[in-house]
């Protein structure tokens, strides 16, 4: 295993994955501690392990108590932002006599982020009990789920798992104590990325067309139909029952004093073993790429990111960077969702950062010029490059839009778009400069397909 | 909505027949009623009125309009911004390749561009028989199940172009199918009723392919000490099968 050629100087591990000691101490498996028992979706599945104990637990608590409790255990959204859940809690305002909602945003389309669809997947369960919990906290009767329309199987899920819980009264008449019902209602999106920003999902979720708003007021003060309401990503919420059941001390005991507590991180790309690595925060992806068997056998790592493509891509300097919401924030980049998309050697950067610019231009939603001109622009420019057809000046063009996107619209779908063009020209400047004057793309993209190191694959070309 | 109509305006689209359209109402006022405001049951109906026609109608949009006592104007604008919603008649099976950065390196490309060839449908479009729609789509949360194909929006994980091309074989001479993650395909009308909000009835749909695939259970096969070799599965089983 290579996991980098020109890496911090740790010793190379020759029989990666199988040190279970290890392994045990660096992951901490919660959310997925189950989700290799069969029936793990289910109620009876989530009950036999302890599920909807916290919820009688924090029925019992008066509702400030219960936010300053999870205020006081550290628990920040995991959606991409790191904002402090209890506290995006207490910005509900009380007895205001609006109704309040709860909305989960399970919108999960950031390029790389997977960690949601297979969480509600496996453990559904786990997200309504928060729901259940959150709205005891914030004096909310009704909640939604807003799941993308493009996960069926997580909707039947869901589907299945909202009928359980109402028929076993943890929703429904009366679900959060005497005369204090609680009503749960799962939508299904319809394809747009940009509905995962929380004031456009509450847009879509008003039926129309999914665009951010401008901010204040926000939505704790005139969220969905201009009532207080709290959005919060799915792990943030499924997060709450565990922290609740085993106290905010044992959820302290993971990560570090700013950032605490277990989260997923989801590896992908050419990394030997892809998957859901549950761990406290502050492991490394040297720790995560050990554990789990490196890189695919024979490359190193070139770039990732630790977040989603919104999120400024790294290199292997960064290996050793703790992946927690500072750790990362002091590397330049940002914890995002945990998405570590990792690419090896064989990879275009050009290519990579084309096609997400593609992705943005598709999905800016076009409310500010900026984002809906620039993302145009940037994909124009970028395709020259990449096909050879640009000059050195157009390197400086590309940095130049892309600082007139960053900062300068109302959500961060165009600082998303920025931050691959403004990375990738600080750490792969040398590459896009071997594109120009009419060189175009020195990679041959059949070599970094999942079988382009198996023999007999020539005949499986790729026209990128 | 499809072509550009010069000089006479379009005429209001017809309604749906009387026995339709009372079926529609029906459902239509189970989905208004989960909302507090009407209006956002929306998209819900977008998604009923496809699952009756395949996709979004005039005549569809006139009944959202109608029920929701809004101008047909509004809802051709909401109808337009999302994807999902099909503007002209499509196949039975949409089949969707990833094309979004990491799976395309991961061999997204190749998978799209041999569909292209296999089928003779460019990006949209239908193959003559009617059963399969070819589009490329952006991140649909599986990259630890990369390169991904959806049909109907359940998860065909980690594909070659040769598992790619049997898939759509498979689709178009009927034979049953069942995706990695999710349950054994329906049409897109009946995904579209689901999506609407309407439980998918068939027995055994919501317990269709376990609780996880295995690329989520990697970590957690870690923790409990069975990581070894040939455990957690080094990519996809079809993958796997495909390069023997």
């Amino acid at each position: 295993m290579t996991v980098a050629a020109h890496g911090g100087g740790q010793d190379d591990i020759s029989q990666p994955g199988h040190d279970v000691a290890e392994a045990q101490k660096l992951l901490a498996p919660v959310l997925s501690a189950h989700w290799d028992e069969p029936d793990s979706y289910t109620l009876a599945g989530y009950r036999r392990n302890g599920g909807y104990r916290a919820l009688t637990k924090a029925l019992a608590m008066d509702p400030d108590d219960l936010i300053a409790y999870v205020k006081d255990a550290g628990l920040r959204g995991r959606g991409g932002a790191g904002f402090p859940t209890g506290m995006k809690w207490q910005f509900i305002p009380q007895g205001d006599g609006k109704p309040h909602y709860l909305v989960v945003n399970a919108d999960e389309s950031e390029p790389g982020t997977c960690k949601d669809i297979p969480l509600l997947f496996a453990n559904p369960h786990s997200l309504i009990e928060g729901i259940a919990i959150a709205c005891h906290a914030i004096r909310s009767h009704h909640a939604f789920i807003y799941l993308r329309g493009e996960v069926v199987p997580v909707l039947r899920r869901l589907h299945l798992a909202v009928r359980e819980a109402y028929e076993a009264g943890y929703l429904g008449p009366g679900a959060l104590g005497p005369g204090k019902d609680l009503t749960l209602t799962v939508h299904a999106g319809a394809g747009a990325y940009i509905c995962g920003e929380e004031t456009a999902l509450l847009d879509s979720l008003e039926g129309r067309r999914g665009q951010p708003r401008l901010r204040p007021p926000f939505p704790a003060v005139a969220g969905l139909y201009a009532c207080p309401t709290v959005v919060n990503n799915v792990e943030s919420i499924a997060s709450v029952p565990a922290l609740i059941d085993r106290g905010k001390d044992w959820f302290r005991s993971m990560g570090s004093e700013k950032s605490p507590g277990f989260t997923l991180y989801s590896l992908s790309g050419h990394v030997a073993r892809p998957g859901q690595y549950e761990a406290p925060l502050g492991i490394t992806l040297r720790q995560l790429l050990d554990l789990s068997g490196g890189m695919r056998p024979g490359h190193r790592l070139k770039f990732w990111t630790p977040g989603g493509s919104s999120t400024p891509l790294l290199t292997d300097e960064h290996l050793d960077v703790p992946l927690d919401y500072e750790g990362v924030g002091s590397a330049g980049s940002m914890l995002g969702t945990k998405a570590l998309q990792c690419f090896d050697e064989t990879t275009c950067v050009v290519r990579a950062v084309t096609r997400w610019t593609e992705f943005y231009a598709h999905e800016s939603c076009g409310k500010c010029t900026p984002c809906r001109e620039g993302t145009y622009w940037l994909v124009q420019l970028l395709r020259d490059i990449e096909a050879g057809k640009a000059q050195a000046a157009d390197l400086e063009k590309i940095a130049d839009i892309a600082d007139n996107i960053n900062g300068k619209s109302f959500c961060a779908l165009g600082d998303g778009a920025a931050s691959p063009i403004f990375s990738s020209l600080k750490y792969f400047r040398e590459e896009y400069e071997a594109h120009l004057g009419g060189r175009g793309c020195p990679f041959d993209p059949a070599k970094s397909t999942a079988w382009g190191d198996r023999p007999n694959s020539a005949h499986l070309e790729v026209n990128a | 909505m499809s072509s550009v109509e010069m000089g006479i305006p379009e005429m209001p689209a017809p309604d749906y027949p009387a026995e339709v359209r009372r079926r529609l109402e029906t459902d239509a006022k189970e989905i208004i009623s989960r909302y507090p405001d009407s209006r956002s049951a929306l998209l819900p109906l977008l998604h009923l009125v496809q699952s009756e026609d395949g996709h979004v109608t005039r005549t569809g949009q006139r009944f959202c309009a109608e029920m929701l006592d809004l101008t047909t104007a509004e809802v051709n604008a909401v109808a337009t911004f999302y994807t999902m919603y099909r503007r002209k008649p499509s196949g039975d099976y949409q089949v969707g390749v990833c094309t979004n950065t990491l799976c395309a390196v991961m061999g997204g490309d190749a998978i799209y561009a041999a569909l292209r060839e296999h089928l003779g449908v460019g990006d949209g479009e239908t193959t003559d028989d009617g059963k399969v729609t070819l589009e490329h789509i952006e991140c649909n949360a599986a990259c630890d199940f990369a390169p991904v194909v959806m049909v109907n929006w359940e998860f065909f994980d980690n594909q070659t172009p040769e598992t790619a091309r049997a898939l759509v074989d498979d689709l178009r001479a009927g034979r049953e199918v069942a995706p990695t993650r999710g349950a054994p395909l329906c049409t897109f009308k009946q995904t579209a009723r689901i999506l609407a909000g309407f439980p998918d009835e068939r027995p055994g749909a919501a317990d269709a392919s376990g609780s996880a695939g295995p690329a989520s259970l990697a970590g957690l096969r870690l923790a409990k000490g069975d990581g070894g070799p040939g455990v957690v599965a080094p990519r996809g089983a079809a993958a796997e099968e495909e390069g023997k």
